[in-house]
């Protein structure tokens, strides 16, 4: 198994929430003081730099108009963290590519940051929480549709060599796509999706890309997993493992009780994700069915963090120390048929940087050489 | 009256389904982004003027949504063709909110089978500032907040907690097609006004006196742009006059449609 060190570049310094209706959207940027916020850039920079000197891989990803994220743009980041960084793998997860005007502008950047990073990087594309459609101000609906029309032009872009070709599609029209550098990585970098239901895990399974999903703790996982094996399985193939990646706050303490007292903080993350209810679910965003239910108050996985032992419980947190954290993953990789990657949230909120530096350590030195060596026993 | 079973017929392709009661002179009725209820009492009280057809846009109710159809110019083109289908004319064409836009996109194509236009509460138009918003963002604004700029008396907004699974999925639905058809650029057409010159035919612009939605002023500002047309408020209504004061909305279309 492969670990990834992922943090979301929180901006935690806010007034009381009771001030404000929603931290994303339409919180005031005034809260951002540019002093304080140029700061923790470099910070977030360093850690990222230091998961790659603890030998984990290196994730990240964008939000817009939001304090949980001070990421809008993951290619910024990416041309950082390209230089100076020299060995680490590097995922973005991803482009928000059913939001984008532009997809060949993607195709373009990542192809930059391949080769910046002497192709070191993994490309996600998501369709992004539904928080994202206003600021981009993406139609809501039919937004998986234009996901992948956006994905067929950039591999295009990215594996075309000999001049423009000619696009005109549903949602996006060129005529002379020729883009300049291509990537390092041939024929191109690896692609990730992700996914939150069994909808859409068929179509990323057809084209043999890794599913990533986010905190859906032990049987949705479970589901989105097998639903990636049966159609890799109906198409005559193989899923190994590392096409399957799994998402979740992490802390590993020296003891159980400095990795729940770490984890604690890094549930800010959940719970500082006050949303307005007008930005929470845009029509079209999803299913009739999960609209309904969230007309009728259904919580989201947002809403459900609720204590830290019930996190851990629902498996979208792993904490302790580093035998806990050891055997609470292997419980979750044994129960929803095994994954390749974690995807670790090792920091959020006011978890300071030695602390983070600290939970991460314990991971990579305790924790992650015996993960290296998990296999299904179950 | 008792509300008849919904119509079905093939306009471009495009499967519609319409509610057609009463008799007399057509009046094509064009729901908002709110969708259709057939038991509408504004719907069997103007079937005493007329006979009513009422389609279903695309998307909305349980209507089929063909995946090439995303725009306000599609169902204008739908419903040019429906007119065609069932040879309607001397039409008076009404549109409400969203319908006003589309009755407005019909009437600029061509007014050959319509003899009168009344827009309720319409948009479709750009009217201010690039920096202003003329109508609401209905997709941005709070849902307790959003019926009070809608209704003029809120007992009368829908009670979600009191409807089943399948009248939600409806609302949710509705909700899907207003995105599709209303998100950019928001609820109107940038060329609609360049346009409104090309509407011949006598028209009203109805309005709810109390709309929140889009307000009097634009609705009079609407009216300007098409002409010789009249604008008339509704009092004690809010953005749906036809359903917080049904009586009074009727009786001014039947009067406009009375004038000759």
């Amino acid at each position: 198994m492969r670990a990834w060190y992922f943090s979301e570049n929180a901006y935690p310094y806010l007034p009381d929430p009771a001030t404000y209706d929603s931290i994303r959207v339409d919180l005031p940027n005034r809260n951002f003081d540019p002093k304080v916020g140029a700061e923790l850039y470099h910070r977030y920079l360093d850690e990222w730099q230091q998961a790659e000197d603890l030998g984990l891989d290196l994730m990240l990803n964008e939000h817009h108009q939001t304090a949980t994220n001070l990421n809008p743009s993951a290619a910024v980041v990416l041309g950082a963290l390209s230089r100076i960084t020299k060995k680490a793998r590097i995922l973005v997860l991803g482009n928000p590519i059913g939001n984008r005007r532009d997809p060949v502008r993607v195709a373009e950047e990542m192809s930059m940051v391949d080769n910046y990073s002497r192709g070191r990087l993994e490309v996600g594309f998501v369709r992004g929480v539904p928080y994202e459609l206003s600021p981009a101000n993406s139609n809501p609906v039919r937004t998986a549709d234009r996901l992948w029309e956006a994905h067929d032009l950039i591999l295009k872009a990215w594996t075309t060599h000999d001049g423009p070709f000619n696009w005109e599609g549903r949602y996006f029209n060129y005529r002379q796509v020729n883009i300049w550098p291509r990537p390092y990585q041939q024929p191109r970098p690896p692609v990730w999706i992700t996914a939150t239901s069994t909808a859409q895990v068929a179509k990323v399974a057809d084209h043999g890309h890794t599913v990533a999903t986010f905190l859906t703790g032990y049987d949705q996982t479970k589901a989105i997993f097998d639903a990636y094996r049966s159609q890799r399985a109906a198409n005559a193939q193989a899923t190994a493992d590392d096409r399957l990646a799994y998402a979740a706050l992490v802390y590993t303490g020296d003891t159980d009780e400095a990795g729940y007292a770490g984890a604690r903080k890094l549930l800010w993350y959940l719970t500082a994700n006050k949303v307005a209810p007008q930005w929470k679910n845009p029509p079209g965003y999803a299913s009739l069915k999960a609209s309904v239910a969230l007309m009728r108050g259904a919580a989201t996985a947002f809403d459900r963090a609720s204590s830290l032992e019930q996190c851990i419980e629902r498996g979208i947190v792993f904490a302790g120390n580093p035998a806990t954290v050891y055997k609470q993953i292997a419980k979750h990789h044994a129960h929803v048929g095994g994954y390749g990657h974690l995807l670790m949230m090792g920091q959020a909120g006011f978890l300071e940087h030695d602390e983070t530096v600290r939970g991460m350590t314990n991971f990579a030195n305790e924790v992650y050489p015996r993960l290296k060596e998990l296999l299904i026993t179950a | 009256m008792s509300v008849m079973a919904p119509k079905q017929l093939l306009a471009s392709g495009v499967p519609l389904s319409y509610l057609d009661i009463g008799e007399g002179p057509p009046i094509l009725v064009l729901h908002g982004a709110g969708g259709l209820q057939p038991q509408a009492p504004f719907l069997s009280l103007l079937a005493k003027h007329g006979r009513v057809i009422a389609p279903t846009h695309p998307g909305f109710g349980t209507a089929e949504l063909p995946d090439w159809i995303d725009s306000v110019d599609d169902l204008a083109y739908l419903y040019l063709d429906l007119l065609d289908a069932l040879d309607l004319r001397d039409v008076t064409l009404i549109g409400f909110s969203m319908g006003g836009w589309i009755a407005a996109e019909i009437a600029v194509k061509s007014t050959a089978r319509i003899a009168r236009l009344i827009l309720v509460d319409s948009i479709g138009i750009k009217v201010s500032d690039r920096l202003t918003r003329d109508i609401t963002d209905i997709f941005g604004t709070d849902p307790g907040e959003l019926q009070r700029l809608t209704y003029y008396d809120t007992s009368k907004a829908p009670d979600f907690s009191a409807l089943s699974d399948e009248a939600l999925e409806i609302i949710a639905r509705n909700r899907e097609a207003s995105a599709l058809y209303l998100w950019e650029p928001y609820c109107h057409n940038p060329k609609l006004t360049r346009r409104l010159h090309r509407i011949t035919v006598p028209t009203l612009l109805l309005w709810g006196e109390n709309d929140g939605i889009v307000t009097p002023a634009y609705g009079r500002a609407f009216a300007e742009r098409i002409p010789g047309a009249r604008f008339d408020v509704i009092p004690a209504a809010g953005h749906v006059p036809q359903n917080e004061q049904p009586e009074a909305f009727v009786e001014r279309v039947a009067r406009f449609i009375g004038e000759r």
